[in-house]
């Protein structure tokens, strides 16, 4: 598995900047010709991951956002978006459907969810005042025409 | 980013562009401000124009059912694009019988 394109991008964990982070990542992957629900997909997944950082990583404090994308000679799509936030306690308990610490703010409590089941595999690391990097992984089909 | 119309009785807002975080809090505030000065007895969300959601999508749905039940009335959400009902469907709303 040989990567072909590499991109990084950091900016600040305002809410204004979570347009910003996907259509970037989706000009990222534009290269590889996805079909409309791939690359909503991938965007859905990323606006996810970009809020968590927001709302819960850095919370009413500000700090910096990293994003770092890799497409493989196998049409993989590999996205890390890591904060150096407050971390996750509990990243089982975090991860489960309708569980949200912001319900003030009517989140949903489906970030993870969502990102499961629109990307093909989604890994979360995190350390407590460290902060949390989540990655995502989705492969694009391959379109004959 | 949103129109309200009142009419009827009906309060609709038609949602323009892109629902996220960002934007999910400004569309409350405006939806919020009209219902709290129109009591309509149904409030409705017109999802056609709007062109991406994600989550926050499902919250301001959440958040407008208890608004407008705490003010007597019902909402609906209508023209929900094929590509957004994949999260709709995955929260459970669909249960409280609200889409259309």
């Amino acid at each position: 598995m040989n990567t072909v394109n590499e991109m990084s991008l950091s900016f600040l964990s305002k809410s204004c900047n979570e347009a910003f982070a996907r259509s970037v990542v989706a000009a990222f992957v534009m290269n590889l010709d996805p079909t409309i629900n791939e690359l909503s997909d991938i965007k859905t997944a990323v606006s996810e991951a970009v809020t968590n950082s927001i709302v819960h990583g850095y919370k009413r404090s500000s700090g910096i956002i990293y994003i770092k994308g890799k497409i493989t000679d196998e049409n993989k799509v590999i996205i890390k978006i890591r904060d150096k936030g407050c971390g996750i306690e509990d990243i089982k308990k975090a991860m489960e459907p309708l569980f949200t610490t912001a319900p003030e703010e009517e989140r949903a409590g489906l970030g993870f969810a969502v990102m499961q089941s629109f990307c093909d595999k989604v890994k979360v690391k995190s350390t407590v005042n460290k902060g949390t990097t989540i990655t995502l992984e989705k492969t694009i089909s391959v379109q004959n025409d | 980013m949103l129109k309200t119309e009142f009419k009827n009785n009906i309060l609709t807002a038609y949602i323009d562009g892109e629902i996220d975080h960002d934007s999910a809090a400004k569309i409350r505030t405006r939806i919020d401000g009209a219902a709290q000065s129109f009591k309509p007895r149904l409030l409705c969300l017109d999802f056609s124009k709007v062109t991406f959601m994600d989550s926050s999508g499902v919250g301001l749905v959440m958040g407008r059912y208890r608004q407008i039940k705490l003010l007597g009335g019902a909402l609906r959400v209508i023209n929900i694009p094929d590509s957004m009902y994949k999260i709709f469907a995955m929260s459970g709303i669909e249960s409280l019988g609200v889409l259309r």
